[in-house]
């Protein structure tokens, strides 16, 4: 395990403590950059070659591509930071198509005065992140933009995978009487970023759940026969709700929950009461839900459970031929209603 | 005892719900004075619970529903100026003023900030003394004294920089408001019961004598609102006109009353614009003599405001109970929480917004909130 | 309006920043709170906190109480017998082996 916090600037970075616009200028420093900071950290073959472009074998099976652009702050947050976001948000993407995630992109957009000791935490997180996923950082690029034009640092990684035969997962593909089954607690990446919010700030034991999730989801496509495993989604912003808000309007099916069912930590609760926040909005960062064959849900449940990153998964709704494009839920005392999709951003409420 | 999960519990709702359908003989129209009790019914379902005779209708009890527009557009143009830093709960910073709302002053450079406590607030105006600091004082009763003491402690330190745009109001004038309309249809109150923990409930029997309604002190989770619309509906079967106590555990008739005294330092009554409303006399808070320096509109001259209501929006009905969300033309349509015409669209505990959110199946039986 | 959350008093700090503030646990999660309006809260009573602030203790036997008679309405029911319509016609939920949740009272 790589020695997270305690990462320290090699010469002759010393000189500049912090980054400035010429550590994306192309020159010595930018140079001096990938030398010293990404090399060490990400180094293959791949990308040791340092060439404009990097060149890879060809895999069994069909391409999965993905692209997401990471800009959480704060940079550090507990449980997480910017660097594994990165690396499991798109290792993610890929899984939740059954895609097997083999290489990565990355891309640094950097402030300048950015500490260059912060720099390299986030790098040394994100190259323990790619090792944990099995997947390689085979190009990247770094640019810095001027002070008070960016925050600290932005991240864009672009995932490629690849999909075994057989394996057909999509968000139209849902139907009614599939079950909806979800893989652990949820809120929990959302709230562990609300507790150290400015303003807002907290004590709380609730970390982010930012984990990757295709070893999960091998497990899941290992127990079902094929096409059983009909979505998967990775509830990230916008929350459970709006997975589920999205696969019933792709496969135009009404979806059911029971909320009782779903699982949410104590603290987690708690932190949603105090802010006036519904947990089915907030984001999580290492959880899927999964749309699966009223036949083979046993199964597939069992499977989950056996696995590290699915201990907690639950059984907690249907698609339904009613309400076909609506998400609904029984509520604690067995009344019905339908979940609007939010509007985007959460907001502390006081009423 | 966590005192949050014991009040929802599944089965006691419905041995509640049936108690209220065993006494239920004719139709009722009670209301829920406060936003919040309007939420957690939409969001638990409490109304398909109840008997069709029954009906709901939800109150005026949402600061941000009801703060004027313009103190709305006041507060943004003040969000506007460069070395302010505007600080709000985070309800209000989707409520449309005439022309914009206050993220849309932050996308445009304003220092805008939402806070969770106005002591946040307080902590801002410490931190950066060149700085003007400015608190977007709303809310009833129960917020009220939370801002009064940001205000006391800013005044004992002399903290110079920090100032409160203040819209307070409170709740038994706009239940007399609501009582004495020609169109008035409630028959009986859930009183809020957060406000009376602060305010006791000592002002209520005066008016349930007088205008012959039962008044029930009324708390937030499940079994507290069916218990409080259980005795409310046993008092008008019975012919009473009383005040109770269905929140006994949070509220005592008295009050807090180091609250209270604080309150009267910093705060004096005053006739207040409702939005969608009007002026109700005597209906809100403004500062005392002694605080009237720490008044963000005398300190901030924003120049004459002209204020622009859409011309569609009926949030007054909804909010005095004579119209439902859904009966609105503009319901959903043009008005959605992502393009409201009114504030009642917006916050979370807003009628409409509640109704949007968490709006019963099409379709569903029962439900007093159709009725 | 009022959104107001029950939590539990595990510390008071006496005065800070002028004032009397205290820690407040809200199942795991701690928060400082204001405990200026409430100068009898001790260490291990409830308080409702509403932005910041603690407005009201929570009162142990009233709660008690409440819920006593709520279980004492639920009893009433079964004697009479009486059929919940809602019971009786749930929504039709499609998901195997739902259950109403437990109780928790």
């Amino acid at each position: 395990m790589a020695d997270l916090e305690s990462w320290t600037c090699p010469l002759p970075l010393r000189d500049y403590p912090t980054i400035v616009l010429g550590h994306g200028g192309g020159g010595r420093l930018s140079a001096e950059l990938v030398e010293h900071v990404f090399l060490p950290a990400f180094g293959n073959p791949a990308l040791d070659a340092l060439g404009d472009a990097s060149v890879l074998p060809p895999a069994a099976g069909r391409l999965a591509f993905t692209t997401d652009s990471y800009v959480v702050r704060p940079l550090f947050f507990p449980g997480g930071s910017i660097g594994e976001l990165a690396v499991n948000g798109s290792v993610n993407d890929l899984a939740m198509r059954g895609a097997v995630p083999r290489y990565l992109s990355a891309g640094f957009i950097l402030e300048e005065g950015l500490p260059l000791d912060a720099l390299g935490r986030v790098v040394t997180r994100m190259a323990a992140a790619a090792r944990a996923a099995g997947v390689q950082i085979v190009t990247g690029d770094t640019k810095v933009v001027e002070r008070g034009h960016g925050d600290q640092c932005y991240i864009n990684t672009a995932g490629i995978g690849f999909i075994p035969d057989g394996v057909e997962i999509g968000p139209d593909r849902a139907r009614p009487g599939d079950l909806v089954l979800v893989s652990g607690t949820i809120g929990d990446h959302g709230m562990a970023i609300m507790s150290v919010r400015e303003g807002l700030a907290f004590e709380s034991p609730i970390v982010s759940d930012c984990q990757p999730l295709h070893g999960l989801v091998a497990a899941m496509l290992d127990a079902a026969p094929p096409g059983a495993i009909r979505a998967l989604r990775d509830p990230t912003r916008g929350g459970l709700a709006a997975a589920l808000h999205e696969i019933g309007g792709r496969s135009r099916v009404g979806v059911m929950v029971e909320e009782p069912r779903i699982p949410v930590t104590g603290p987690v609760q708690a932190a949603c009461e105090m802010l006036g926040l519904d947990p089915l909005h907030v984001a999580n960062e290492g959880k899927l839900v999964a749309i699966v064959d009223p036949a083979c849900a046993d199964r597939v449940l069992a499977a989950m459970r056996s696995h590290p990153a699915g201990r907690d998964a639950r059984l907690i709704g249907a698609m339904t031929a009613d309400h076909p494009g609506l998400l609904m839920a029984r509520t604690g005392i067995g009344a019905t209603r339908v979940i609007a999709p939010s509007l985007g951003e959460q907001l502390p409420r006081i009423c | 005892m966590k005192y949050l999960t014991e009040f929802r519990d599944g089965p006691a709702a419905r041995s509640l719900a049936a108690d209220i359908r065993r006494s239920v003989t004719r139709p009722w129209v009670l209301m829920e004075v406060c936003g919040g009790q309007t939420h957690s019914i939409i969001r638990n379902g409490i109304d398909q619970l109840l008997p069709p005779e029954l009906e709901l209708v939800h109150g005026p009890g949402c600061p941000v529903c009801v703060t004027p527009l313009e103190l709305i557009d006041k507060a943004l143009a003040i969000a506007a100026r460069p070395g302010v830093i505007f600080c709000s709960f985070g309800d209000m910073v989707r409520v449309p003023g005439s022309e914009k709302d206050l993220f849309r002053v932050k996308s445009e450079g304003g220092d805008v900030r939402i806070v969770y406590s106005p002591l946040d607030a307080l902590r801002l105006a410490r931190q950066f003394p060149d700085r003007e600091v400015v608190f977007f004082g709303i809310g009833f009763e129960t917020t009220a004294p939370a801002n009064a003491m940001a205000l006391h402690l800013a005044r004992r330190e002399g903290l110079r920089n920090f100032s409160m745009l203040v819209s307070h109001v409170l709740v038994p004038p706009a239940l007399e408001a609501i009582l004495s309309s020609p169109t008035r249809r409630v028959q009986g109150f859930l009183a809020a019961g957060h406000v009376c923990s602060v305010m006791g409930y000592w002002q209520y029997p005066p008016i349930a004598r007088q205008w012959s309604v039962p008044i029930v002190v009324t708390g937030f989770e499940p079994l507290d609102l069916l218990e409080g619309i259980r005795r409310a509906v046993r008092q008008l079967e019975a012919g009473r006109a009383e005040v109770e106590n269905a929140y006994p555990r949070a509220v005592t008739e008295e009050g807090n009353r180091p609250a209270q005294a604080l309150l009267a330092e910093v705060f004096e009554a005053t006739d207040r614009a409702w939005r969608g409303i009007g002026v109700i006399p005597k209906s809100g808070w403004r500062l005392t003599e002694a605080y009237r320096p720490f008044d963000a509109e005398a300190r901030f001259d924003v120049g004459a405001i002209r204020t622009v209501e859409p011309a569609r929006c009926r949030a007054g009905e909804v909010l005095q109970g004579t119209l439902k969300p859904h009966q609105c033309e503009a319901f959903g349509k043009e008005c959605t929480p992502r393009t409201p015409l009114g504030a009642t669209m917006v916050s979370s505990e807003g009628a409409c917004a509640a109704y949007y959110h968490y709006r019963p199946l099409p379709g569903a039986a029962g439900g007093g909130t159709d009725g | 309006m009022c959104l107001g959350v029950p939590g539990k008093v595990i510390e008071i700090y006496g005065e800070s920043d002028g004032v009397r503030m205290g820690k407040v646990d809200f199942d795991g999660i701690r928060k400082d709170v204001c405990l200026a309006y409430l100068p009898d809260l001790a260490v291990g009573d409830y308080t409702i906190v509403h932005v910041g602030f603690a407005i009201t203790k929570l009162d142990e036997a009233s709660a008690l109480e409440s819920l006593r008679m709520f279980r004492e309405l639920g009893l009433l029911d079964e004697e009479l017998g009486q059929v919940d319509p809602a019971e009786q016609s749930p929504p039709a939920c499609p998901i195997p082996g739902w259950q109403a949740p437990p109780s928790t009272a």
